[in-house]
């Protein structure tokens, strides 16, 4: 098989206008006649299916939540970026472009990443418009804030809040589209297979899970906005239900997983505390425009904190190592994600680390606070103001700015942020591989297209953040409606499809049988259990660093964990019922096959590039060693029973970027 | 510490239902729901049916999660959501008391979990700025004062979990029409069709069998994004507008 992306000919900054131009239509009297089937309701799924029935279409909508607004996007904190230049910066729609390729570590395509950044600034006035209620300035105007990897301030928010805002928005276009007929919305209906007739993807199985009943849904076109796959390791940013299932399914249908080892490790995330835990929660990167990342110089300062013998307030200013700010002077704390995550953990390994399991660092905002209160201070003409005066301006002045996420902190931890400094240490937040797709965003199974983090295209090897709200709604509202029609221009004259057809009848059979398999092990053995030990050995060998050897451990022990798991599984409840067991169960089934794919891209390639580390390949200072001579190229898989999966490459071509090693310094 | 768990056990929405006792040990540092994760771990261990109860993003913002905790929707803490309330907050040897949302609005699937689908029917029947994709203007193009994007921004922070619903006892779900009636009316963008979507709202709501506000406070004080009663009040200035305004 030879990928082809479909990137369209001509100069990079027009070649999405032109494509556009000159794309397929589908007339208004047809798009009536058409129906597609939109899985999924987060950012990506709700704005492509509101989208998609403003246009005219007939829109089938999934989710397996009770609600559509319920979609993880919702959990976004930080911020959406786009190349409006409001601030003045020197902000442009190829810097955007530039940061997004050089940020991805050269893993991404330049054709997608170059229109991604092109309709940023749209994203922006439709999310304005659908009324949500973005930061702003006293003018009335819409304020900017920065983010990391970046020199210029472009990221849009709405308080700690800017995913469920923007989703609101989204879910109301929706909400809007349902009450005019043109969506047909079902809630707790999980996707459980793809079908596909003569190659093409016409439609999908369901369960509903409310009464286990199998229901079987055609469409013209199937578009999977189902998210990342963040949740194999268990533990992770992500909410409990994400899954990679509906991609999965996909995948063992024919379409190509590509460089699902690319991973993405946020730095500031609230650290485990003990083996119950089922979460890990973010702390939103904006909170590094103003905290101060640190550890104590000496051991036996470290030491100390983690017996609690002394508190982080007693480190002396000269005995702390600020040590984003020493060793990537000009990004200081903003560095990329990959980068600030791998510091961190480098000064814990060190043994610096602080908290009683020595893996965290603190991220300290006492610094900000005096500078904020003597500004403060300055401005409501105080003057001479004694030192708790200021302290208590600059709390103020922080609580504006980042209240929410500080009383997330003290909720879940016991302690008060603005005194003591937050402790943080990287977790699992953002999967940038996905499912092969190209310029279309259409998969390699024809009339298969998948959008947001569910596919691989925008981000590379590593995703800037506030990137993820972004390329979602960039898919949903911008590119989807335009692309489809590439398909669909050739199915005008086809009928609605059946679904008492053989292939429905035989896709069903196979999902009917893959529940009663797993319902009739009656091991002794919860999903959980098997879940969290396959996250251990994701976290342990296919996480943060990563290195050859461990890689072959971690795939025979996945393929040994399998082995238990349809052996000694046990489900309660009954499969035609509202069982919650059995959801997860099938989840994690799915969990355990991408996992050992996950290993073998790993093991495949050889050079360290953003979120992927491979120990071996590394520079005396610890930096990642990219290879791109040898590896510029996307690794699409094709899964295979027998483990002998089949990579297909597509060479990434760089024609308006020269490589280059990524510097922070 | 050892805690006394008294759950309410439902098996379908016809079943009558009724409380189940269950002996549980947990530690302070779990979150309320990784309490009823041991206590289903257990259950299962010993080949038990789990209680089954929504949640999902686990960190306050999904408004999957709902229960009742001694009494009060996600549990004693204000301005809280369930999955954020930690085991630090109980004591050992406490007896708690775990309901579902109650409401006639919100019938029982199972267990704790609830129906809420009509608060999406209250959001499609007008909840929303009708703007298709690609018509709108610059970003900037309209300014919005500082003070009111706030004002939509605390309106518009509703999680949509329905605890203004379970805590009321009219059973009305005014707190969540009219957190959204405000959000949208008070921006310049929405506005324009505040009339018609207060109104439709409304008739929307009392068609899906909510009560009616009488000024008790409930919601607000349950609230997890405490939004404020001063929407209600609100909305019923939007609605008196609308309908006997003298532009009408």
């Amino acid at each position: 098989m030879t990928l082809n992306g479909k990137i369209p000919p001509g100069p990079l900054a027009t070649k999405w206008t032109e494509y556009r131009s000159k794309m397929d239509l589908v007339a208004p009297n047809n798009k009536r006649r058409i129906e597609v089937i939109v899985v999924g309701t987060g950012l990506a799924g709700a704005s492509a299916a509101s989208s998609l029935a403003e246009m005219g279409y007939k829109v089938k909508a999934f989710t397996y939540h009770d609600s559509p607004r319920r979609a993880h996007s919702i959990a976004a904190q930080g911020g959406i970026n786009a190349a409006k230049n409001y601030p003045n910066d020197g902000d442009s729609v190829y810097r955007l472009f530039y940061d997004t390729i050089k940020g991805g570590d050269y893993r991404s395509r330049e054709a997608n990443v170059h229109r991604l950044s092109e309709v940023s600034s749209d994203i922006i006035d439709q999310s304005v418009a659908q009324g949500v209620p973005f930061a702003r300035e006293y003018g009335g105007l819409l304020d900017n804030r920065s983010f990391g990897g970046v020199q210029v301030s472009r990221t849009f928010y709405a308080r700690g809040q800017t995913g469920q805002q923007l989703l609101i928005g989204a879910y109301g276009s929706l909400s809007r589209q349902i009450s005019l007929g043109n969506v047909e919305m079902y809630n707790r209906h999980e996707m459980l297979d793809l079908v596909l007739v003569e190659g093409k993807a016409r439609g999908i199985i369901t369960r509903n899970l409310l009464t286990g009943e199998l229901e079987r849904f055609s469409g013209h076109a199937v578009v999977l906005a189902t998210g990342g796959y963040g949740n194999v390791f268990y533990l992770s940013t992500n909410a409990m239900y994400s899954n990679v299932s509906a991609g999965w399914r996909a995948a063992k249908r024919g379409a190509l997983m590509a460089n699902p080892c690319f991973v993405q490790i946020h730095p500031t995330c609230i650290p485990v505390s003990g083996d119950y835990q089922s979460k890990l929660t973010l702390m939103s990167e904006s909170l590094r425009n103003d905290g101060r990342v640190w550890v104590p110089k000496n051991h036996e300062d470290a030491v100390s904190i983690r017996e609690k013998k002394r508190s982080p307030l007693d480190i002396k200013e000269e005995d702390r190592d600020y040590f984003l700010e020493r060793r990537y002077p000009a990004f200081g704390n903003l560095v990329p994600r990959d980068v600030a995550s791998r510091a961190g953990k480098t000064a814990c390994d060190e043994g610096n680390g602080v908290s009683p399991t020595g893996l965290a660092v603190y991220l300290d905002f006492a610094s900000a606070i005096a500078r904020y209160g003597k500004s403060r201070a300055v401005s409501e003409g105080i003057k001479d103001p004694d030192k708790s005066t200021i302290i208590q301006l600059g709390e103020k002045v922080i609580e504006e700015k980042y209240g929410n996420l500080f009383e997330m902190y003290e909720k879940i931890t016991g302690e008060n942020p603005y005194k003591l400094p937050m402790k943080i240490y990287p977790a699992i937040h953002y999967t940038m591989g996905g499912l092969w797709v190209d310029y279309n965003l259409e998969s390699n199974v024809p009339g298969l297209f998948v959008l947001g983090e569910a596919n691989f295209s925008d981000h590379g090897a590593n995703r800037l953040g506030a990137s993820a709200l972004m390329q979602g709604l960039a898919d949903g509202y911008f590119v989807i409606p335009y692309t489809i029609g590439q398909f669909l221009a050739n199915d005008i004259r086809t009928p609605v499809f059946k679904t008492d057809t053989p292939e429905f009848d035989k896709v069903e059979q196979e999902v009917k049988d893959r529940l009663d398999k797993l319902m009739k092990i009656q091991g002794n053995q919860s999903v959980e259990s098997f879940h969290r030990r396959l996250g251990k050995i994701m976290w342990e060998y296919v996480g943060m660093s990563r290195n050859g050897e461990g890689l072959q451990i971690a795939i025979k022990e996945i393929k040994k964990l399998r082995e238990e798991f349809y052996k000694d599984l046990f489900i309660p409840g009954k499969v035609n019922e509202y069982n919650y067991e059995l959801e997860k169960a099938t989840k994690v089934a799915d969990f355990m096959e991408l996992a050992e794919l996950m290993a073998h891209d790993a093991l495949n390639r050889e050079e360290s590039c953003g979120g992927h580390f491979r120990e071996e390949f590394r520079s005396p200072e610890g930096e990642a060693m990219r290879n791109d001579k040898d590896f510029a190229y996307v690794a699409a898989w094709e899964w295979s029973e027998d483990g002998m999966h089949k990579m297909h490459k597509e060479e990434l071509k760089f024609e308006n970027i020269e490589l280059k090693t990524r510097s922070y310094k | 510490m050892k805690l006394t768990l008294k759950v309410w056990r439902q098996n379908g929405p016809s079943d009558k239902g009724g409380f189940e006792k269950y002996k549980i040990e947990a530690n302070e540092h779990m979150s309320f729901l990784e309490m009823l994760d041991v206590l289903n771990e257990q259950l299962i261990s010993e080949r038990k049916e789990p209680v089954s109860f929504e949640h999902d993003c686990r960190e306050g913002i999904c408004g999957t999660c709902s229960l009742v905790i001694n009494g009060r929707p996600h549990g004693l803490l204000t301005g809280t959501t369930t999955c954020q309330l930690h085991m630090r907050f109980f004591k050992d040897g406490d007896t708690i008391v775990i309901e579902p949302f109650r409401s006639r609005a919100f019938p029982v699937i199972k267990d704790l979990v609830v129906d809420r689908s009509p608060l999406d029917r209250i959001v499609q029947s007008g909840g929303y700025i009708s703007v298709n994709t690609g018509n709108a203007q610059d970003g900037n193009a309209i300014p919005v004062s500082k003070e009111i994007s706030s004002k939509a921004f605390d309106a518009a922070a509703c999680i949509g979990c329905g605890a203004c619903v379970a805590a009321c006892p009219n059973g009305a779900a005014m707190l969540f029409t009219s957190a959204k009636v405000s959000h949208l009316g008070l921006l310049p963008q929405g506005k324009i069709e505040s009339d018609r979507r207060t109104m439709r709202m409304v008739a929307q709501m009392d068609k899906e069998g909510f009560g009616s506000c009488s000024n008790i406070g409930a919601c607000e004080v349950e609230c997890p994004k405490e939004i404020k009663m001063t929407n209600i009040a609100r909305m019923n200035r939007y609605y008196y507008k609308a309908t006997l305004g003298s532009d009408k």
